[in-house]
């Protein structure tokens, strides 16, 4: 047993509080907005959108309205629009309280790599280099173990980083971790997931 | 002072050349000067270096400068969604300069604002760090970036008066004011030029000294991911 996909979404989405700005990668992240219930949060768009709204209704898409992804969404009653460097300023300004990523290998150092495999299908860092260098929080979230079944939590990051030291916390599908002082500190598991499960599937260093 | 030019083709007489240096709007296929880009392949002109976040897809926006080899170099935070380009990338036909995306835009707005460079966060301690100055400020490192200044600035617009002045439409604004800005010239396509006096003076997004000639046209504003929910039925 452990989180599938919308848990591990719904789990993400307690880390944020009343009234803060995020952004949200895309992916797993994604799904984040469908659990945030009464709390006053407006989502950013780093392409110049802050209040991002849901997909449109079918023949209401509009081509000048997308989201990071490319996406087709909607505007709500907040919404404000603004160009890429405003947007970034505002990333690289700290006013973003938490950006939640995917990634394809984080560090106990919070060292995060998820945009490049060298040698194969090279897409581009997009804006998750400036967001998480800018915002306030930096949470994970992604699968524990790759495809393989080989640790995604290392002690280093084997791909080029995308970040040095940026993450706060990880959220997988077998538990919750936070970066501290000389490794990774369990901060609850999965339901299902005995902790010894989960320091069997983490390569990093676990303290505490 | 004549802005206005009938066709994409005759807002860019005079202005481009081989091996020139052109700063792109748009956002994925989002905001894109679809009608510059067009005229840009049907002048021929060669080996261009183009700063643009993204290169469109294989068959639109700046895609098809790439089918006709005309970039020589992209400088750009997102390149997927395009598998001639991929190829011609990996074949070493093309270069590419990847620049995280609020960098990239960030070098466009300080270029058209005379600030050669900056320092900034974003990248320390990654392959984009490398070769550029490290400087500590207030216990935090930080690395220089440099102004981006183009030849041409392309940019499109949802509406402009005469005088260049331009408003754009939710998020097709995007890169387009740092990339025209960043511009030694900049021609901005737009969907609808208005009469002097209708666009309210509190609401330009972009003022008209950063424009230099407008054209009005046609935009086929393809959408790249089309995303919907169903209407719940009562």
């Amino acid at each position: 047993m452990a989180w599938d996909r919308n848990q591990m979404a719904a789990r993400a989405a307690q880390e944020l509080e009343d009234g803060m700005y995020v952004n949200l990668g895309i992916g797993i992240p994604t799904l984040v907005a469908n659990y945030v219930g009464d709390k006053d949060i407006t989502l950013q768009s780093e392409n110049g959108m802050l209040g991002m709204g849901p997909f449109p209704f079918e023949g209401e898409e509009d081509p000048d309205l997308i989201n990071a992804g490319k996406q087709t969404i909607t505007e709500l009653n907040r919404t404000a629009y603004f160009d890429s460097a405003t947007s970034f300023g505002m990333i690289r300004g700290g006013k973003i309280a938490a950006a939640i990523l995917g990634a394809m290998e984080v560090a106990e150092n919070g060292d995060l790599a998820n945009w490049m495999i060298p040698g194969k299908l090279v897409k581009g860092m997009g804006g998750a280099m400036d967001l998480v260098a800018g915002v306030g929080r930096v949470i994970v979230v992604m699968d524990h173990t790759n495809k393989a079944g080989e640790s995604k939590v290392l002690r280093e990051c084997t791909l080029p980083l995308t970040g040095k030291g940026v993450v706060d916390r990880i959220i997988t599908n077998l538990g919750v971790l936070d970066v501290v002082e000389g490794g990774l500190k369990i901060v609850e598991t999965a339901e299902g997931v005995t902790e010894e499960e989960l320091r069997a599937a983490t390569e990093a260093t676990i303290v505490g | 002072m004549k802005k206005v030019y009938a066709t994409a083709s005759e807002a860019l007489e005079g202005l481009l050349h081989d091996g020139m240096f052109i700063a792109a709007g748009g956002f994925g296929l989002c905001g894109i000067p679809e009608l510059l880009i067009a005229a840009i392949r049907d002048a021929g002109t060669k080996d261009l270096t183009v700063a643009s976040n993204n290169c469109g897809v294989d068959d639109f926006g700046l895609g098809i400068l790439l089918q006709t080899r005309q970039i020589k170099k992209m400088i750009s935070s997102y390149v997927g969604e395009n598998a001639e380009f991929m190829r011609q990338y990996l074949s070493g036909e093309l270069e590419l300069e990847f620049n995280p995306q609020g960098t990239l835009a960030e070098r466009m707005r300080a270029g058209g604002c005379g600030i050669p460079g900056f320092y900034t966060k974003t990248g320390v301690g990654t392959v984009i760090a490398e070769g550029k100055e490290v400087k500590t400020f207030d216990g935090e490192d930080y690395i220089l970036e440099r102004g981006i200044v183009a030849d041409l600035s392309i940019v499109k617009a949802w509406k402009a008066d005469d005088t260049g002045n331009l408003v754009f439409r939710k998020t097709a604004r995007n890169f387009n004011p740092p990339a025209a800005m960043c511009g030694k010239v900049c021609v901005a396509e737009v969907e609808e030029i208005v009469p002097r006096g209708s666009l309210d003076p509190d609401m330009i997004h972009l003022p008209g000294i950063y424009v230099h000639r407008i054209v009005q046209g046609q935009h086929e504003k393809r959408i790249e991911q089309r995303t919907t929910r169903k209407k719940e039925t009562a």
